[in-house]
């Protein structure tokens, strides 16, 4: 007989995934495969520098030297690296002056999505860049940020038009030699964003950018690379999407962040990659690997990350606490539901003097889904009297699931505080009925319990993104019930 | 309003509810008293919808409805609220939030549009007051860290809100000191109309000192064995249960 626990579970797994559309668009795709050749026809269609297709070429042939590490709690079958392409490209692909250029099927796309690429949306004052497949197709209020000296725009732009910038600080923070998908990435990366706001700067907007992934058969590999100047001031939110297919996709972006002396960056994410079907059937394979560094004194960078996507999830944002008095942030909503894995968390490295770092973790596991944090707290000998708290807590929903912590510390300097925090709960039966008691339905209810579990980190998301992200974690919480 | 036939109730094995017949009427305060075990909680459960109790036998006529066939939060927005004993906490919600979405809820039911921000602020303002809530209450989790008598006073604050046909009132007492239990009976009898009804469920007597009943019921090993008007529960109050029990 099915308990409640199991009906409920059933009704809440049974959410359909409402990103799951595809584009028909011409594309330029590369066939499958990746050798040296694939490195080398990527660099060419893109015009790239010289200096670039260097650097991907070394990190090519370092990644040959490399195995996918097996040490996270996630289990998939092997990759076969031949049989993705590692290039798709819209093909009416000329330079956007205005939004009437781009192609309209795009355009749609993106409205789909919700995504406000209108210039008229100047009003809510969010700057987008879209990357499709592997091209940026738009990027907004480009004059407006001229103005102020900010630079926004694609990977690929950046490259023609600020070469010296991407030669300094490409690499600097992950260098390709870091991990295998980072080696992966810094061979293939096809595009992404770039972010610089100099000394003195406070970004008049929030930057965004939503990447997509719509071609079959390939793989998205974006590189961010965000500088914020001395006393610069940033805020840059991500979001993402993927058609529903029953194959597996791969996605291994690579974001770096620089902070100089009294800057601060915030960087949120809404990871929203299709999580494969409820029987765990195709979805994204997402290994990220994201690192800021606070390199200057009293230096902020804090992610703020809701995952409620992919098939699995390999992710740790990261903070190099380098400057004295820098302050590093991690607060995480992770959400699986189905059979969908998640190993994120985060690593602080504390090597400057009074650094300060705060991790809070919240880890929902639905269904049959395994949900994990992991995070590392480094407190380097010259890190004196180094702060960090950490906590972490699961919510479990139903007896199927699996919440997992491995937290690591690893302390060299007797100075250093470090507090760390962990719960594990299970949404009570008397919870959800006081709730209905009240008139809310079921779902009503755990939708309200996971929020209120949630609400710590949701409350650091600028106001526009935490509705997007309630809402997303309501759709995460629904069921097909009829 | 409410008229309950031949009730009988378990849990797990165990037989609590064991032919139970009671009919509230609009206007009227019942007040069930009886001893420890006898079932007075478990009927408070079973009328609300708590999935722990199987109904074996028995009608529950609501408001010319069969309440039994309803899911717990229709009863509740057709008009059925407990109060409960033990109030839950809920992490992170906050009672604004909370209210908001209850509210919601049962105007959706009878087909009227959402609130304002405006007049829903409004609303609370104006029933906080009734039990005496002081402001920063609703800023904070659902009976997080509340109080004994704030988790009560809560309760009745609920009530004030969203209105309800029928109140049960499970304890309501119990935990209260005098003041409080004042506070706590004051909103009850300021809500109520001759349109609506309340169940008192109690062990003592004190609290129908304050919310004083039309009738007063006896409950024991699952069934009413006496019904009297409001002079029973003073006599309850002198001789004990056991005279009527033996």
């Amino acid at each position: 007989m099915k308990t409640e626990d199991d009906i409920m579970i059933e009704d809440l797994s049974s959410k359909e995934y409402e990103a799951g559309f595809v584009t028909e668009i011409e594309m330029d795709i590369l066939p499958k495969g990746l050798s040296e050749d694939t490195v080398r026809e990527i660099s060419r269609l893109k015009k790239e520098p010289e200096f670039l297709l260097e650097f991907r070429l070394k990190a090519y042939r370092h990644w040959l030297t490399l195995k996918e590490p097996k040490w996270a709690h996630v289990h998939y079958p092997a990759i076969d690296y031949q049989d993705i392409s590692y290039f798709a490209a819209p093909k009416k692909q000329a330079k956007y002056n205005s939004l009437d250029e781009v192609d309209p099927a795009l355009l749609e796309t993106y409205k789909k999505l919700g995504i406000p690429l209108e210039e008229q949306k100047l009003l809510a004052g969010v700057a987008v860049d879209a990357v499709f497949d592997s091209v940026s197709v738009v990027t907004t209020f480009k004059e407006a940020l001229k103005e102020k000296g900010v630079i926004f725009s694609s990977f690929s732009e950046a490259a023609h038009e600020h070469p010296e910038l991407i030669r300094k600080y490409l690499g600097s923070v992950v260098p390709y030699s870091d991990n295998y998908f980072a080696a992966l990435n810094s061979a293939v990366f096809s595009d992404g964003s770039f972010v610089f706001v100099p000394k003195g700067v406070r970004c008049p907007m929030e930057l965004s950018t939503y990447f997509r992934i719509n071609a079959s058969n390939t793989g998205q590999f974006e590189r961010t690379l965000i500088v914020a100047e001395e006393g610069a001031y940033v805020s840059y939110l991500e979001g993402c999407t993927a058609p529903q297919r029953d194959e597996n996709q791969l996605h291994a972006a690579v974001v770096e962040i620089v902070a100089l002396d009294n800057a601060e960056v915030k960087y949120s994410t809404v990871q929203n990659w299709y999580p494969g079907d409820k029987d765990g059937k195709g979805g994204i394979y997402n290994f990220v690997t994201k690192r800021g560094i606070c390199k200057g004194h009293h230096s902020k960078i804090s992610w703020t990350q809701v995952e409620t996507g992919s098939a699995i999830t390999w992710k740790y944002p990261s903070v190099i606490l380098r400057g004295d008095y820098s302050v590093g942030e991690f607060y995480s909503v992770a959400v699986t539901n189905h059979r969908q894995q998640a190993d994120t968390g985060t690593k602080m490295i504390h090597i400057g003097k009074h650094s300060r770092s705060t991790i809070v973790s919240k880890g929902i596991s639905i269904g049959q889904s395994n949900n994990s944090y992991r995070g590392q707290v480094k407190i380097a000998k010259s890190a004196e009297h180094a702060r960090n708290f950490s906590q972490c807590d699961s919510l479990l929903v139903g007896n199927r699931c699996g919440a997992h912590t491995f937290p690591y510390i690893d302390i060299e300097n007797s100075t250093g505080t470090v507090e760390h925090e962990a719960t594990t709960s299970k949404i009570a039966e008397d919870q959800i009925f006081y709730c209905q008691q009240r008139g809310l339905d079921q779902e009503q209810a755990v939708s309200l319990i996971v929020n209120g579990f949630a609400k710590e980190v949701l409350n650091k998301l600028p106001m526009e993104f935490a509705v997007e992200a309630q809402k997303l974690l309501a759709i995460t919480m629904e069921g097909s019930v009829g | 309003m409410i008229t309950i036939k031949n009730l009988k109730a378990k849990i797990g094995d165990k037989e609590i509810l064991k032919g139970l017949n009671l009919e509230v009427k609009a206007g009227e305060v019942h007040a069930i008293m009886g001893p420890n075990g006898s079932g007075k909680s478990t009927l408070a459960s079973v009328l609300a919808g708590r999935e722990d109790y199987e109904v074996t036998e028995g009608e529950v006529e609501f408001l010319g409805k069969d309440l039994l066939e309803m899911e717990a939060d229709e009863r509740s927005r057709e008009g059925l609220f407990l109060a409960f004993q033990y109030p839950v906490e809920i992490p992170g919600v906050s009672m604004t939030n909370f209210m908001k979405a209850a509210v919601k809820a049962h105007r959706e039911h009878k087909g009227l549009p959402e609130l304002t921000a405006k007049e829903f602020l409004a609303l609370m303002k104006e029933k906080k007051q009734l039990v005496n809530m002081d402001t920063q209450l609703s800023q904070r989790s659902v009976n997080e860290g509340f109080s004994g008598g704030e988790k009560k006073k809560n309760e009745v604050y609920q009530m004030a809100m969203l209105e309800p046909k029928l109140a049960i009132l499970d304890e309501t007492d119990s935990g209260l000191d005098i003041d409080a239990l004042r506070v706590v009976a004051d909103g009850v009898n300021k809500l109520k109309t001759k349109d609506n009804a309340t169940i008192v469920i109690t062990h003592y007597q004190r609290l129908l000192d304050y919310i004083v009943p039309d009738f007063v019921h006896v409950l024991h090993n699952g069934r009413i064995v006496k019904s009297g008007g409001k002079e029973l529960a003073l006599e309850l109050e002198e001789k004990g249960y056991d005279w009527l029990l033996n």
